[in-house]
């Protein structure tokens, strides 16, 4: 659980060091000062003398406030220590009882959560009296609730680990579970968050004492001096300063250090960022019918690593392109890159990107808006949950197009009938979670006809979806193609389904790619030792295709380990010397075929 | 074209997959048994509260130690006087008695009598009450769309990491915002525009002038607070596989962000302001006390300064329920307007 130093996390840490050699330096170094009556400077204002001013006795309130410092933490940490041990007992509570009277300790912090710590205070001050040990006692139970919660969420992640289990099942007493295995476990993120809650003790006591509900004189800390300070405020505000700037620091330090430890705490379970996948391509000879026409399209992130690396790419009008590869391929990145949606820190560069003949550089969002359609994978996940299906459909003739609501409105429910959706006036009116999730893919789709599309890019449209639906969609994208005559650009882990829909087929590996050839081809004709892997892993017709390279030993490179050579040489099974150091490049191999493999042509 | 209609099951709902209209499906009734059912263990969990509130208020007098007439009245009153106050307060019956008087007291409206003043402590409640109330509302009237739209560009301009210099200032700006205790920033705007340039009244309530720094100086943290939110809940959405569809669509980022984003932000953004509010509620009594404002906040600190203790107990019971209150009417609210929730209790 390394703890991440920030700027304020030190900040944070340098000033609650300075707190905690005040609270021991104080007292000793100006102990005298602070006590010293003197009749002939009462009630002074700030001075040259007295910076802070003097109280009703003439003592010199800077000296008191730095002298304070010491019984005010000291409060704060005795009644943090409470807190933390009466919340830490209730906490445990539920592991140790029989199950009923378990529930009934989880329900009893549940609520006491919701009350606000104050509230808590005020009561035990009513009990106790006034006075520092009911402050201490208020604000200790006001923490409480907090650390049981804690707790409680800590032993029942721990208690669902597989060691606590083991414990179990051997017949280890549940009270030794709990301080063997559990205890210790936690103990970590609870000594953590006591930063945290000891800033808030500081803050609490300040207001009781504050409000002259806490500590009473001739004892004094901050929130005393505030309160004696407060009621001169009229005459010499600069006499209520002092204990304020001291308070509001150590508020602050607590609060900075606390954050930080508790979030090294929460760290526990530190999630990996997500790599984003990586491509490969070739060029070829432009093609001035093409409706999309990509040349040396490459995707950089930070660390110089190129999950797509010179990917060349045309599809005709009308024409259905797969692009198949694993996870990790680059496909999906490349698909994002020529919608222009990778994600910030990833850059595109290109020799050429031309939608419909032209640089999409230069296209506004009028015309991206109208004649692009994506769909992605996870249809709930792409529609908006908060908005009607229909309202989503229709925003786009709303702001590219000017279109009034109504005449939007008749036309995304003209477009939900367009892609089979039943009933698509009732559809448009309800919000997606309504819809099942092929009629949410149908949805998307609709989206992406609501302009007048020139390429779709479907980005594992049908992965998402039970196969029964997955054909129905995959039949639907077809007739849209065919009504339309939009590009499409179908990109899947799946070569069987690519085979099924596509007029070509361009394979990627580790950024680039590979193989592209005519779908019909792929049974006999592919060349590539990859595509020929990925075709042969293919099991029968119905089998799971989810893992379609099963039968491959070895994964795919990440885009920063690529060497010299040919990606896939590491396992390949007719790799030699020269394919670990020379790049085949992407060369004819027979009609409408390429491929990128030097055994091979 | 083939035709595709009606081949496909709906996957979050079971029954027939087209219902006619005008009848109401199977799945439909079952969902709203389970939102009614919801709305029962709610409604439950809220009396239980309530009665274990009642309890511990009841609870509290009898938790003080020694005789709290005695106490009250300090060392010198006369015994006849505390003889009297004692049965007044029926605390010579046995407990069981006392306990069921005080119930039936409660619920009928009787909190019993100051000890300092005599009055009614039901009057005086019904008179401070809206005085805190209007604090804490107007409060969270004001943090709210302050608040969720600094959060929202924070995101949006902190997005995968980029402006690092921003996201860092926005945190500390925020997280020292949030340490600083509300009775601070009060005695801090006291002193700043009532006392040094004037431009307030320093205490009191009379009139719409008079809400300004109390208003302020409750809603500070609260801002900070529900912009931290905000931010994390913005980055969160920002992610999502429909923001990327809505940039396909090429849409301008006002209308991304308002439209599409803002809205799935608000139920968590929501919780929080319910929270918050039971928070500004406590928040008040300190500011109350540096504003002398004529509300509950300030009468409990009274009434425990002098031991006033039926005060005390109607005061904090009268919190509870409030507290209690707010945070049933959050769960029913959040019930009925996230759409997803009844997926959500299904699975
Ligand atoms: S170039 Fe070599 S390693 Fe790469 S696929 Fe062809 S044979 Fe295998």
């Amino acid at each position: 659980m390394p703890v991440r130093w920030s700027g304020p996390a030190v900040a944070g840490a340098v000033i609650v060091a300075l707190m905690a050699a005040l609270a021991v330096a104080g007292p000793i170094v100006w102990g005298d000062a602070a006590e010293r009556i003197d009749a002939g400077a009462i009630l002074q204002g700030a001075s040259a003398e007295h910076p802070l001013g003097t109280d009703n006795l003439g003592r010199d309130l800077l000296a008191r406030v730095l002298v304070a410092g010491r019984f005010s933490l000291a409060l704060a940490l005795a009644a943090t220590l409470i807190g933390a041990v009466a919340g830490i007992l209730l906490g445990t509570l539920p592991s140790v009882l029989p199950r009923r009277a378990a529930r009934l300790a989880t329900g009893t912090v549940n609520a006491l959560v919701a009350f606000p710590g104050l509230l808590l205070a005020m009561f035990t001050a009513v009990v106790a009296g006034l006075g520092a040990r009911g402050a201490v006692l208020g604000i200790g139970a006001a923490i409480a609730p907090g650390f049981a919660r804690l707790t409680q969420t800590l032993a029942a992640t721990v208690a669902g680990a597989d060691y606590v289990s083991a414990a179990r099942m051997l017949g280890v007493p549940r009270r030794r579970i709990l301080s063997r295995h559990v205890l210790p476990n936690i103990a970590e993120p609870l000594i953590l968050n006591l930063t945290q809650a000891l800033g808030g003790a500081l803050l609490g006591l300040a207001g009781m004492s504050f409000l002259g509900l806490g500590v009473q004189p001739p004892s004094f800390d901050w929130g005393r001096l505030l309160f004696d300070g407060f009621s001169r405020i009229y005459v010499t505000p600069e006499v209520a300063l002092g204990p304020a700037a001291a308070v509001a620091l150590a508020g602050i330090g607590f609060n900075l250090l606390g954050d930080a430890l508790a979030r090294a705490a929460a760290r526990t379970t530190v999630r990996k960022a997500e790599e984003p996948p990586a491509p490969p391509a070739e060029p070829d000879e432009p093609d001035p019918g093409a409706v999309l026409d990509v040349r040396d399209l490459t995707v950089t992130f930070p660390g110089g690593s190129n999950p797509v690396r010179g990917l060349s790419l045309t599809v005709a009008p009308g024409e259905v392109v797969g692009l198949v590869g694993e996870s990790g391929s680059g496909k999906s990145l490349t698909a994002a890159a020529i919608g222009g949606l990778v994600p910030y820190p990833g850059k595109v560069t290109y020799g050429r990107l031309h939608l419909g003949g032209r640089d999409v550089a230069t296209l506004s969002d009028k015309e991206l808006g109208t004649a692009l359609a994506m769909v992605f994978q996870d249809p709930l996940a792409a529609l908006n949950p908060a908005l009607k299906v229909g309202g989503q459909l229709a925003e786009v003739a709303v702001v590219h197009e000017g279109a009034s609501r109504a005449e939007a409105r008749r036309r995304a429910v003209d477009r939900l009938g367009q892609v089979h959706l039943p009933e698509p006036e009732r559809r448009a009116a309800q919000h997606p979670h309504e819809l099942s999730g092929g009629m949410r893919q149908r949805a998307v789709i609709a989206m992406g006809l609501m302009g007048t599309p020139r390429l779709i890019i479907a980005d594992e449209p049908t992965t998402a979806l039970d196969v029964t639906v997955q054909r129905q969609i995959l039949r639907l994208l077809r007739e849209v193609v065919a009504e339309t005559g939009a590009a499409t650009l179908f990109i899947s882990h799946d070569i069987a389904v690519v085979g099924q829909l596509c007029d070509r087929v361009v394979v990627m590996y580790a950024g680039r790619v590979v193989e592209e050839l005519p779908a019909d081809r792929l049974a006999e004709g592919a060349a590539h030792p990859y595509t020929r892997a990925l075709i042969a892993s293919l099991p029968g017709l119905d089998t799971d295709r989810t893992r379609p390279l099963a039968g491959i030993p070895g994964t795919q490179p990440a885009p920063d380990q690529v060497g010299p050579g040919c990606a896939f040489a590491p396992r390949c099974s007719l790799a030699t010397e020269r394919c670990t150091t020379e790049r085949p490049e992407l060369d004819a191999h027979g009609p409408r075929q390429r491929v990128a493999c030097w055994e091979v042509s | 074209m083939p035709d595709t209609s009606g081949l496909e099951t709906p996957g979050t709902v079971t029954g027939p997959p087209f219902p006619p209209p005008g009848r109401a499906p199977e799945a439909v009734r079952r969902a709203a048994r389970r939102r009614a059912r919801v709305v029962v263990r709610r409604a439950v969990r809220f009396a239980v509260s309530l009665a274990v509130l009642l309890a511990a208020s009841f609870a509290m007098i009898h938790l003080i130690p020694g005789d709290p007439v005695r106490t009250a009245l300090g060392p010198t009153a006369p015994v006849e006087l505390v003889e009297a106050r004692r049965a007044a307060l029926g605390l010579d019956r046995p407990l069981p008695e006392q306990f069921a008087t005080y119930v039936t007291n409660v619920l009928s409206g009787n909190l019993g009598t100051s000890f300092i003043t005599s009055e009614p402590v039901g009057e005086v409640i019904a008179a401070r009450l809206p005085n805190t109330l209007a604090l804490a509302l107007l409060a969270t009237l004001l943090a709210l769309p302050a608040g969720v739209p600094l959060g929202m560009w924070a995101a949006v301009r902190t997005q995968n990491g980029r402006n690092r210099g921003s996201e860092l200032t926005f945190g500390s700006v925020t997280g020292t915002a949030v340490a600083v205790p509300e009775f601070l920033y009060a005695i801090g705007l006291v002193s700043a525009f009532a006392i040094g340039l004037g431009w307030f009244p320093p205490a009191g309530k009379a009139g719409p002038i008079t809400y300004v720094l109390p208003v302020l100086a409750l809603a500070a943290g609260p801002v900070a607070m529900i912009a931290r939110i905000a931010r994390v809940e913005t980055l969160r959405e920002l992610g999502k596989d429909y923001v990327r569809l809505a940039r396909a669509k090429r849409l301008p980022a006002r209308r991304l962000h308002l439209r599409h984003v803002l809205p799935n932000t608000l139920t968590a953004t929501l919780t929080v302001c319910g929270l918050l509010l039971t928070s500004l509620i406590a928040g008040s009594v300190l500011v109350e006390f540096v504003f002398a404002w004529p509300g509950l906040g300030l009468k409990i600190v009274e009434s425990i300064t002098q031991k006033d203790y039926p005060v005390a107990q109607g005061v904090i019971l009268v919190y509870g329920a409030i507290v209690l209150v707010v945070n049933l009417a959050v769960d029913l609210l959040l019930g009925a307007l996230d759409p997803t929730s009844e997926i959500r209790e299904q699975s």
